[in-house]
């Protein structure tokens, strides 16, 4: 780990009081900067933490939300709880993963632009079918909606160049 | 006013007892248990000690605190349907190749499968077959006989501190894994196998060498040279009916013999070798000025292992003295060797251990000399139990038999090496002062005997107090470091055994509880007393050896420098 990362981790266990109970939002923390949660992070955490690396990598691997393998810039979910689901949504899910190029066990892309992910019901049945694209809710989607967001996506990325890493 | 509780309609009277099992058991009724170890915390996991309250609630008994007047029923309709349906998934889910299974016999899962009469299996296994764990020198984990019990996990992080192995993922793919899935090997796994020691079914296992060692036994070009470690003969017994703490070694030796190795010697001897070079750091160490840290001792592999993982600073406070075994190993691999020349022969250095640690500490790089290890397998005591059963040796009704020629005299104190603070007290003999029959008498009551996991005592040593603390389970000795790093206390000496109650309480040994262990340890104090020679130094064979196979290669022989490098 490089000196920068580890200031960055010095920083959010300092904010967290190397308090061993907050290994959750400490890594919810990780995982806000790196959008997963490297090996060596997780085993530096441990180590400050005084927690055993076999515990933390259970906690880590408990929730679904955190992810030990490094995702895309743009983290698409795709809703497909039983409201979205009924509207359609795996449509959605195979229009956005056949022009991406992804499949369920390999749900990024090469370029470490997208992943694609489905979740299991994001709390906005209103808004069926929905989808998140990080932090932004796109409501009432429809595969031809879904073409026009990746290329939006695509282009506020500037793809043709280098994905460059903006995080 | 007592406490009582009503127990299927029997006043049952209950004063400090943690749960209702404790009480049922005080009862009389053995309920069936999976996760529950009374040394470990409560976690509940199995259900199979559920009992119904007057409403017709099920409880898991070891979870729930008795309480005065509280009514419970451990026979009932629901119960029954419970227990048999839990056990039936259990086992749907679980491995059931029982007759080529290690722990077939031995296997908790398949003596309450017979206790409980399960007819069949309806459900199909629907788990995908995972790989075997083999990376480890001393335990095998199967990850396809593993219930989730968690004992292993628990002993793993509460005793030893070290938490090589957790639960990880979720519901039905959940599973014991180590950090990052990585083999066991690449952990700070110490390999002191108390998980094996722990887990009631084959998920974790200790690794079997009987196979290689019978191959050494049938070969005629090889000579296989046992050695035997004071634990291994207070508890080989138990498994032919002996009590706890039966010295048995003069059968283990005749068994042994007709098993068809060639010589046999007692690794006692190692020990007193062992207190000849630790006692002489020791004495080094006390004339330093200002030494903030002790000397540790360095016999037990799993200790060693766990201070180059957790505590890599503190490794040059360790003694350098290799292990009696290893010691002992350096001795038969030399004095062999002209013989092995002249007639053609290769010697097969075999010990035979209560511990599966010291499967990992004899294939070390440190302990190889020229490529060569000096102990080329470790046998625990159940792996020996295993072979005598195989050729169907009634060891009850051998006649005892003696160790042979030449490493046959062992002292006392070598011998109390087995249990919890006998390296302390063996060391004390030789560094005390005063030698008389009284001293050696009151060395006994100093305060190093007893199964607590701490013990602390004082001694006086010229014009000053040694202070001598004396550790068994690693959790113990990761709080008693931590108080001697934080300054809060200062000790000239300390004895650390991995294993809480010390070797007689080793993961190869035969299974066993606490009063057990007890037992053995005082069965070796047994031993002791009955044996002339009580301080290693009065032992003939450590001046002969000195005085020859030792001349000027102490060093090479019985030291050891460790590396601190990757395991394995």
């Amino acid at each position: 780990m490089e000196a920068k990362e580890q200031k960055v981790m010095d920083e959010i266990l300092e904010s967290h009081s190397y308090d061993p109970t907050a290994v959750i939002a400490i890594m919810q923390d990780i995982q806000q900067i790196y959008r997963y949660l490297p090996e060596e992070m997780l085993c530096y955490i441990a180590k400050k933490l005084h927690l055993s690396e076999a515990k933390v990598y259970g906690v880590a691997t408990f929730y679904e939300n955190f992810s030990l393998d490094p995702k895309g810039k743009y983290v698409i979910k795709i809703c497909d709880g039983t409201a979205c689901h009924v509207r359609k949504s795996t449509a959605i899910l195979d229009e956005i993963r056949s022009l991406l190029g992804v499949t369920a066990q390999n749900p990024t892309t090469d370029d470490m632009l997208f992943t694609v992910e489905t979740v299991s019901c994001l709390g906005a049945c209103g808004l069926a079918p929905v989808c998140t694209v990080n932090d932004a809710v796109h409501a009432a989607m429809t595969p031809e909606k879904a073409r026009e967001l990746i290329k939006e996506l695509k282009a506020e990325a500037g793809v043709g160049e280098e994905a460059a890493d903006e995080n | 006013m007592k406490k009582y509780m009503m127990i299927d309609g029997e006043h049952v009277e209950f004063t400090d007892e943690k749960n209702i099992l404790a009480v049922i058991r005080k009862a009389g009724i053995i309920l069936p248990t999976f996760c529950y170890y009374s040394d470990l915390s409560i976690y509940g996991a199995c259900r199979m000690c559920v009992v119904e309250d007057k409403w017709g609630g099920i409880i898991a008994s070891c979870s729930t605190p008795p309480k005065n007047g509280m009514e419970i029923h451990t026979n009932t309709p629901q119960l029954y349907y419970h227990r048999k349906r839990i056990l039936e998934l259990l086992l749907a889910a679980h491995c059931r190749d029982c007759t080529t299974c290690e722990k077939n016999g031995k296997c908790k899962l398949q003596e309450l499968a017979t206790r409980f009469g399960i007819p069949g299996v309806r459900f199909e296994n629907t788990k995908p077959i995972r790989p075997l764990d083999t990376s480890s020198k001393s335990i095998v984990r199967n990850p396809n006989k593993c219930i989730l019990c968690g004992d292993c996990v628990r002993v793993c992080s509460e005793i030893q501190h070290v938490g090589a192995i957790d639960f990880a993922h979720r519901g039905a793919s959940m599973e014991i894994s180590t950090a990052f899935g990585k083999d066991i090997a690449d952990t700070n796994c110490v390999n002191c196998g108390q998980c094996a020691a722990v887990c009631p079914t084959g998920a974790i296992t200790i690794k079997q060498d009987t196979h290689d060692v019978w191959e050494a036994i049938h070969n005629p070009r090889k000579r296989v040279v046992v050695q035997i470690a004071p634990a291994v003969r207070v508890a080989v017994g138990e498994a032919y009916g002996y009590e706890p703490g039966e010295n048995t070694i003069g059968k283990l030796v005749a068994s042994l013999r007709r098993l068809g190795v060639d010589a046999i010697f007692d690794t006692a001897l190692g020990a007193d070798l062992t207190i000849i070079e630790e006692a002489e750091e020791l004495l080094e160490s006390l004339g330093e000025e200002g030494r903030k840290y002790p000397l540790f001792t360095s016999c037990c592999p799993a200790w060693i292992r766990f201070v180059e993982t957790q505590y890599p600073h503190l490794m040059p406070y360790v003694s350098t003295a290799k292990s009696p075994m290893q010691m002992f190993g350096a001795v038969i691999k030399e004095y062999y060797k002209k013989q092995d020349k002249k007639e053609g022969m290769e010697t097969v250095s075999v010990a035979i251990m209560p511990c599966t640690a010291k499967k990992f500490e004899a294939s070390r790089e440190e302990f190889k000399r020229k490529g060569i290890p000096d102990i080329d397998y470790v046998l625990t005591s159940s792996e020996v139990i295993t072979m005598l059963r195989e050729i169907g040796i009634r060891f009850d009704r051998l006649e005892p038999e003696a160790y042979d020629m030449p490493f046959s005299i062992y002292s006392g104190a070598g011998v109390i090496f087995g249990a919890t603070g006998g390296v302390a007290e063996a060391a004390v003999r030789r560094v005390a002062e005063d030698k008389s029959p009284k001293a050696l008498k009151d060395i006994e009551f100093i305060g190093l005997r007893g199964m607590e996991g701490v013990k602390v005592c004082e001694l006086p040593y010229q014009d000053r107090q040694l202070r001598i603390a004396v550790v068994s389970g690693l959790g113990n000795a990761d709080r008693l470091l931590q108080k001697v790093e934080g300054g809060e206390e200062h000790f000239d000496f300390v004895e650390v055994m991995a294993c809480a109650g010390g070797c007689v309480a080793g993961a190869g040994q035969p299974f066993a509880r606490s009063t057990e262990k007890r037992l053995r340890a005082e069965g070796l104090y047994k031993t002791d007393k009955a044996l002339q020679i009580k301080r290693s130094e009065e032992n003939p064979l450590v001046e002969s050896l000195y005085n020859d196979l030792l001349k000027n290669r102490e060093h090479e022989l019985l030291h050891v420098e460790y590396l601190q490098g990757k395991q394995g």
